[in-house]
C-alpha cells in the first residue's frame, strides 16, 4: 500500500520527522518498505506555479508558440513550447514554470537525464525558462503536453509545495486488510502517534428523485454477500478528473482513466471499500426499460459473462455475481461485466457498495486468475459497515467532479448487521503472557488509542473490551494483548530467559547416530553435499539401461511442479549423486561426494509416505593427487569405495557385515556388491556400469557409487560397546601363503582362518593376491599376516607352530588349500 | 718396560687424533686394543717380568689401557658425530617445495549452520525433533489457523501432490502441531530443523528447496519476554556478542502476538547498505507467542499454558554469516564452493 503523507494529513496531523514515524509503523507491524519523496529535486526557486497570461505564434515556426507565463516574478515571461495542448489565444491555464537553473529531466532522452536549464534562442526567439511536462518533472512519462495544474493553484509558490508529495510504501502483512486505506493507515498513526483522528462522516448533497423507486436489490445468497448498497447519480459527464486526484491516484500506484473510474478507486484507497459502476441505462436496456432489478446469488450450471477485459468466462456455482433479470453482469467482487461498464458516453451510474465474503471471493479470483485491487482488498475481508459511507463519499464528488446530480438515499440490501464484538480481557493475561505488568488503566489507554471501547471493570474483574467495526482482525483476548504490546513497544519489554520447568530431557538418537556417520565419513575425506529432493523420471530411468521407463505409481508427484525437472519426490539418491558428481568432474579430477537424505516411499495403507534417511557416496577420480615428488596413474576403484566403507561400519561397531557379489543393473557385473549387516542386507555398492556411466554424460573412467539404508544400519549400531584388554605380552607373527581354487572368495578363507585361529589370533591381515607364475591355472595365491597374541602369557614357539598348523590342515580340508612353496 | 708402554700410549693416542674415518678407527683399535694388538702383547708380556717388577708394571699397563679406551670412545664419538653432520648436511631439501597434500571432508554449509543452531539451543534445554516433509494439508495450514483459501495462504507458494489434500510442508510450523500431540501435558521446548518447500522459482534469497528450523517452547509461564530473551541470546551466540536485535510486529496466523527480529545489519553496522536495503537492520526470524488455538490444537489449555514459537533459515544466517549472495549456491552443490566452507 502506497500512501501519499499529503493524503494522510488530511485524516491525521504528522507530528514526527518521516524516518521517525516510519521506523514507529515498522516496529508496529506496518512495515515501511521505502519512503519517496515526489518533487524532492525540483528547486524551491526554480519551479514554480505559473500562469499563462497569453499564448501567441512563433513568428519563425509553425509548430511552436510563445507563452507569456507569470510566475510571480516582477514580469511575466515568454518562453518558447511546442507543447501539444495549449494554443494561440489561450490564457488563464496554470502551468509548472521551469526558471532559468533549474533542474529537469530531458525530456527527449529515453533515460532519465537530468539537464540544467539555460536561456536559449529556440528558432530565432529567445527563451529563458520552461513550461514543463510530466516527464521533465520525473511523474511520469507523458511528454506531449505540458502539466495542466489545476485553476486554484498558487501562482509563484513553489511547486514542491503544491504538488510535492512523500510516499510511505508500506508492506502490509495478510491481517492489515484494515490498512489497505488512507483512513485505516491514519488510525495507526492517530494511535502510534497519540494524535487525534480528524474523520468526518462523509455526507452527500442529494438533488434527485428517491433512488427507491428506480432500483431494487436482492442478497440471494446472504452467506456470500453480506451487504450489498448502491447509490444513483445522474446526469455525469465522463471525462478527465482534476490533477489532484490523479495526482494522489498515481501515488498511490494506479493509473487516472477518467472522472468516474478515478472517483472509484480514489474512494477505495481512502476507505478500503471497492466500488463499481454500472451503466445505469444499460441495465434498465437488458430489462426492456424496467427498472433494474439486482440479484446477488451464486452462478448457475453453464453460466457465462464476458468480464471488462473482453474475455469470456465459464463461470462455476460456488461463484458469487452480481445479476438482474438478464442473466450476470459482474462477478462480484472481482471484475465487472462488459456490456454494462461505464462508456464515454455513459450519464447514469449505478453505483455498487457492497461486501462480499472473503474466502469465497479469494477462491473465485484464483480460479480465474484475476486479482486486483477490489479482490485485493475483499480477499482480506471487509467491514460491511463502510458499503454506505464509501458509496456517500464517491456519490459526492460524481456530483462535484462529474456534474452529477444524486438520487434520494442509498439503496441498501443488509439482511443481519453483525453485532459489535466484545472480549473479556483479564488485567492479568497481558502480564501472563508478555511478562510485563500493565496496568489496567495503561491497558484501557491503549486500546482507546486504538477505537476500542473499554469498561474497565474493577479489581479481578477482566476488562470488557467492544470492538470497533473495522477491527475484523481482533477476536480473543490475546489478540488485544497483542494490540497492547505494538503501541507498548515489543521492545520495552525485558528480555528474559526461560524460567519455567525445564522439559523432560531425550536424546536423539535417530540424529546423533546420523551425525556420527557424517563425521566418519568426512573423516574418510569425503564431501557432503544436499540435492533435490524432488527429480524427474527420465533421470532416475537412467540408472537402469535395462527397463524403458520407471513406474511414476512408485512415487509422490507433484500437482503443481515449477518444472518437469522436478516433479517427482525420489526414491533414491543415486541420480542426484551421479549428476552431482558429473558437475563437479568438469572443475575436479577427483570427487568423492557423499549425500544423507530422505527418500519419499508411498505406502498403501497410509496418507503419508515413509520418509527413511539414505545414505549415498560417490566417488571417481585418480587415486593419488598430482605430485612433483611421483606421478601414479591409479584410479579410484571398487576397493576404495569398500574401504571407506569398513571403515564407517568398523568405528560405527557393527558386527557381522558382509560383502556379497551381486547383479545390479547400475553397476558393471562382476563389480558390485550388496552389504549386509546382522544379516540383513542394507545396500549395494559397485562400479557404475559403462552404459549408465554414458547415460549421466560422466567421463569414461571407474565411478564408484553406493547407496544404503541408514535406517538399517543404524538400527544395527550398539547402544553400548565392551572395551577389550590390551595384552602386555609379545604378539608372534607368521606369514601364510595359500593356494586356492580361484572360485573361493577371499573371504571365505579369511572366515576359516579366524575359526580355526580360535581366540589366540588376534588379527588376519591379507597383503598379497598373486596369479602367475608357480601357481597352477584357475588358482590363486593368497598371503596373510597371522598375528598370534594371548593376554595373560607370553606365546611359546612351539604353541605357535602348532595352531598355525592346525589351521593350515584345517584349510586344506575344508577349502582345498595347499600351502604355497 | 715402563718406556715402552708410555711410548705406546704416546703414538696411538697421537695416531688416534689423526684419525678421519670409522674405518681408520676401527683398525686402530685392532691394531692396539685388538687381540693381537700392541697393547695386547704387552699385557701377554708381562709374566716374563722379574716378579718384583709386575705390580707396577700392571698397573702401569691397566692404565694405558684405560685411558686408551676411553680416548677411543671419544674419538669413536666425535667421529661419529662429525659422521652425522656430513650426512645431514646431505640430506638438506629445499622446504619451499609444496607438501604432500592432505584431503579431509567436510560437512556442507546448511549442516554446518544446522549443527550451530542446534548447540546454542541445546545449551537452553531445547532439543531436536524431526517430522515429516510431506505433510497434510490440515497440519501445514489448518491446525496452524490457515483454513483454505485464508489470505494468509498467500505467505506461503505451496506444491501439491496429486494426491487431495497432501503437499510439501512449506515451514517447519507443522512440526508444531506434531510435537504438541506426542509430548501433551509434558512442557516442551524443542527445534525442528529440516527441509521445507515453496512453490518459488530461485531467486537470490528464494529457493524451491531450503532448510528451516523451527523452535516450539511450551510450558506453564513462558511469556513473550522469555521469547525476546532466548531469541537475543542465539542472535549473539550466532553472530557475536555485541549485536543489536529489535523486535518488530508482525503476522503469522499462528501465532498471537507475533513479532519478527531484525539485527543490526553486519554488513555496514546499522549505517545501511545494499544486503539490509538501507533499513541498518537484517530480518533474521519470525516468532511469536503460539495462538491460543494452536496450543488447544496440540491439546494444551491456552487458560493454563503459553508458549512461544519462531522460524529461521540457515540458509540465510550462513548468507549473512559468509556473505553469499545467491542463495542457488547451496543446492548447485559445486564443490569450488562448498570447500570454502572446509
Amino acid at each position: 500500500m502506497r500512501v501519499p503523507l499529503s493524503w494522510l494529513k488530511e485524516y491525521v496531523d504528522i507530528v514526527l520527522p518521516v524516518p521517525e514515524l516510519a521506523e514507529r509503523m515498522t516496529l508496529a507491524g506496518l512495515e515501511v518498505e521505502s519512503t519517496k519523496r515526489i518533487g524532492a529535486e525540483w528547486g524551491r526557486d526554480k519551479i514554480v506555479v505559473g500562469e499563462i497570461v497569453e499564448v501567441r505564434p512563433h513568428p519563425n515556426a509553425d509548430r511552436l508558440t510563445i507563452a507569456v507565463v507569470d510566475h510571480g516574478a516582477s514580469e511575466p515571461e515568454a518562453v518558447v513550447t511546442g507543447a501539444a495542448n495549449i494554443k494561440i489565444g489561450d490564457h488563464g491555464q496554470k502551468v509548472a514554470f521551469a526558471r532559468t537553473g533549474a533542474r529537469l529531466i530531458d525530456g527527449y532522452s529515453e533515460e532519465r537525464r537530468y539537464v540544467k536549464l539555460k536561456p536559449t534562442k529556440i528558432r530565432g526567439v529567445r527563451s529563458a525558462g520552461m513550461v514543463c511536462s510530466e516527464k521533465e518533472l520525473g511523474l511520469s512519462d507523458e511528454h506531449e503536453g505540458i502539466l495542466i495544474l489545476d485553476d486554484d493553484a498558487p501562482v509563484g509558490v513553489p511547486l514542491q509545495d503544491y504538488l510535492g508529495d512523500t510516499v510511505l510504501d508500506i508492506d502490509l502483512t495478510p491481517n492489515l486488510g484494515r490498512c489497505l486505506s488512507i483512513i485505516g493507515v491514519a488510525r495507526e498513526v492517530a494511535a502510534l502517534t497519540g494524535q487525534p483522528l480528524k474523520l468526518p462522516e462523509p455526507t452527500m448533497k442529494a438533488g434527485g428523485a428517491p433512488i427507491a423507486g428506480q432500483i431494487e436489490l436482492e442478497i440471494a445468497d446472504p452467506d456470500l454477500c453480506s451487504r450489498y448498497s448502491a447509490a444513483l447519480i445522474k446526469g455525469v459527464k465522463v471525462g478527465p478528473s482534476p490533477l489532484w486526484m490523479q495526482q494522489r491516484l498515481r501515488a498511490a500506484g494506479m493509473r487516472s482513466i477518467n472522472n468516474i473510474v478515478d472517483i472509484t478507486n480514489y474512494v477505495m484507497l481512502e476507505w478500503g471499500q471497492p466500488l463499481h459502476a454500472f451503466d445505469y441505462d444499460r441495465l434498465r436496456g437488458r430489462g426492456d426499460g424496467d427498472n433494474p432489478v439486482i440479484i446477488v446469488r451464486r452462478a448457475r450450471p453453464g453460466e457465462r459473462i464476458t468480464t471488462l477485459d473482453g474475455v469470456e468466462r465459464q463461470l462455476e456455482s460456488e461463484m458469487l455475481l452480481i445479476t438482474d433479470g438478464g442473466g450476470p453482469v459482474a462477478i462480484a467482487g472481482v471484475m465487472g461485466g462488459l456490456e454494462t461498464e461505464i462508456g464515454l458516453s455513459a450519464t447514469n451510474v449505478l453505483l455498487e457498495s457492497a461486501n462480499f465474503n472473503n474466502l469465497n471471493n479469494r477462491r473465485t479470483s484464483e480460479l480465474l486468475k484475476l486479482p486486483s485491487e477490489a479482490s485485493l482488498r475483499f480477499g482480506r475481508g471487509l467491514p460491511p459497515e463502510t458499503t454506505v459511507i464509501a458509496a456517500r463519499r464517491a456519490s459526492e464528488y460524481m456530483r462535484q467532479l462529474a456534474g452529477g446530480v444524486i438520487a434520494d438515499g442509498i439503496a441498501d440490501a443488509y439482511p443481519v448487521k453483525p453485532a459489535a464484538k466484545t472480549i473479556a480481557l483479564a488485567a492479568a493475561e497481558a502480564e501472563r503472557l508478555l511478562g510485563i505488568k500493565l496496568s489496567r488503566q495503561r491497558i484501557v489507554e491503549i486500546l482507546e488509542s486504538l477505537g476500542f471501547t473499554c469498561e474497565p471493570g474493577k479489581r479481578a474483574a477482566p476488562i470488557h473490551v467492544t470492538v470497533p467495526y473495522y477491527r475484523l482482525d481482533v477476536e480473543i483476548a490475546a489478540d488485544l494483548v497483542e494490540e497492547v504490546a505494538r503501541i507498548y513497544g515489543y521492545d520495552e519489554i525485558p528480555d528474559t530467559l526461560l524460567r519455567d520447568e525445564l522439559p523432560p530431557q531425550r536424546r536423539n538418537l535417530a540424529l546423533e547416530g546420523e551425525q556420527r556417520v557424517r563425521a566418519l565419513l568426512v573423516g574418510s575425506g569425503l564431501a557432503e553435499v544436499i540435492t533435490y529432493s524432488l527429480t524427474n523420471l527420465q533421470s532416475v530411468a537412467k540408472l537402469d539401461p535395462t527397463q524403458e521407463a520407471v513406474d511414476a505409481a512408485n512415487y509422490i508427484r507433484l500437482a503443481n511442479p515449477l518444472t518437469s525437472e522436478r516433479e517427482y519426490m525420489r526414491r533414491t539418491l543415486m541420480n542426484s549423486l551421479l549428476e552431482t558428481l558429473r558437475d563437479n568432474l568438469r572443475f575436479n579430477d577427483r570427487v568423492d561426494i557423499f549425500e544423507i537424505a530422505r527418500v519419499y516411499l508411498p505406502q498403501p495403507d497410509q496418507e503419508l509416505p515413509d520418509e527413511p534417511r539414505r545414505l549415498g557416496i560417490a566417488m571417481s577420480g585418480p587415486r593419488h593427487d598430482a605430485h612433483w615428488t611421483g606421478a601414479s596413474d591409479e584410479t579410484l576403484d571398487f576397493y576404495d569405495l569398500k574401504g571407506v566403507v569398513e571403515t564407517l561400519l568398523d568405528r560405527l561397531r557393527v558386527g557381522d557385515c558382509t560383502f556379497a557379489p551381486t547383479e545390479h543393473p547400475t553397476f558393471q557385473n562382476g563389480r558390485a556388491a550388496t552389504v549386509s549387516v546382522g544379516g540383513t542386507e542394507i545396500g549395494v555398492l559397485g562400479e557404475v556400469h559403462p552404459l549408465v556411466r554414458e547415460n549421466f554424460d560422466l567421463p569414461e573412467q571407474r565411478v564408484c557409487l553406493l547407496e544404503i539404508d541408514l535406517e538399517a544400519l543404524l538400527a544395527q549400531v550398539p547402544s553400548v560397546y565392551y572395551y577389550q584388554a590390551v595384552s602386555r605380552f609379545p604378539a608372534a607373527v607368521r606369514d601364510l601363503a595359500l593356494i586356492v581354487e580361484e572360485s573361493v572368495p577371499a573371504v571365505q578363507v579369511r572366515d576359516a582362518m579366524a575359526k580355526a585361529g580360535g581366540k589366540l589370533l588376534q588379527k588376519v591381515e591379507l597383503f598379497d593376491v598373486y596369479r602367475g607364475e608357480q601357481i597352477p591355472p584357475g588358482k590363486k595365491s593368497l598371503a596373510y599376516t597371522l598375528t598370534y597374541q594371548a593376554v595373560d602369557r607370553t606365546l611359546t614357539d612351539e604353541e605357535v607352530n602348532r595352531l598355525q598348523t592346525r589351521l593350515q590342515k584345517k584349510l586344506e580340508r575344508e577349502l582345498g588349500a595347499q600351502l604355497r612353496a | 718396560m715402563l718406556d715402552q708402554l708410555n711410548g705406546l700410549e704416546k703414538t696411538a693416542l697421537d695416531e688416534l687424533h689423526s684419525l678421519a674415518s670409522m674405518e681408520a678407527l676401527e683398525a686402530w683399535r685392532l691394531a692396539y686394543l685388538g687381540r693381537k694388538g700392541s697393547l695386547t702383547s704387552v699385557l701377554r708380556s708381562l709374566g716374563k717380568l722379574p716378579p718384583e717388577q709386575r705390580p707396577a708394571a700392571g698397573r702401569e699397563t691397566n692404565r694405558v689401557k684405560l685411558a686408551l679406551e676411553q680416548a677411543y670412545g671419544e674419538q669413536a664419538a666425535a667421529l661419529k658425530r662429525e659422521q652425522t653432520l656430513r650426512q645431514l648436511s646431505q640430506e638438506q631439501i629445499d622446504v619451499t617445495l609444496p607438501g604432500r597434500p592432505v584431503e579431509p571432508g567436510y560437512l556442507h554449509v546448511s549442516t554446518q549452520t544446522l549443527c550451530e543452531i542446534y548447540a546454542i539451543f541445546a545449551a537452553m534445554g531445547f532439543q531436536v525433533v524431526e517430522t515429516p516433509e510431506v505433510e497434510t494439508d490440515n497440519n501445514n495450514f489448518q491446525l496452524l489457523n490457515i483454513p483454505p483459501y485464508h489470505p494468509a495462504r498467500d505467505m506461503w507458494s505451496t506444491f501439491h501432490t496429486t494426491r487431495e489434500g497432501v503437499l510439501l510442508r512449506t515451514h517447519t510450523s507443522p512440526g508444531q502441531i506434531r510435537v504438541m500431540r506426542q509430548y501433551c501435558p509434558e512442557p516442551i521446548r524443542v527445534i525442528l530443523p529440516g527441509k521445507c518447500y515453496r512453490y518459488e522459482q530461485v531467486t537470490a534469497r528464494h529457493e524451491s528447496m531450503f532448510y528451516q528450523v523451527e523452535g516450539l517452547a511450551v510450558g506453564r509461564h513462558v511469556t513473550m519476554g522469555d521469547l525476546k530473551g532466548v531469541l537475543t541470546h542465539f542472535a549473539r551466540q550466532m553472530f557475536g556478542a555485541n549485536r543489536k536485535v529489535r523486535f518488530r510486529c508482525s503476522y503469522f496466523p499462528f501465532t498471537e502476538p507475533s513479532a519478527e527480529m531484525d539485527m543490526d545489519c553486519i554488513i555496514c553496522g546499522g549505517k545501511g547498505c545494499r544486503v539490509c536495503e538501507h533499513t541498518g537492520w537484517l530480518e533474521i526470524l519470525g516468532s511469536g507467542m503460539v495462538h491460543p488455538q494452536v496450543l488447544k490444537n496440540g491439546g494444551y489449555d491456552p487458560a493454563v499454558y503459553s508458549g512461544f514459537a519462531f522460524g529461521m533459515g540457515p540458509e540465510r544466517i550462513a548468507m549473512l554469516k559468509h556473505g553469499i549472495e545467491h542463495i542457488r549456491y547451496f543446492f548447485a552443490n559445486d564443490l569450488r564452493f562448498l570447500q570454502q566452507f572446509a
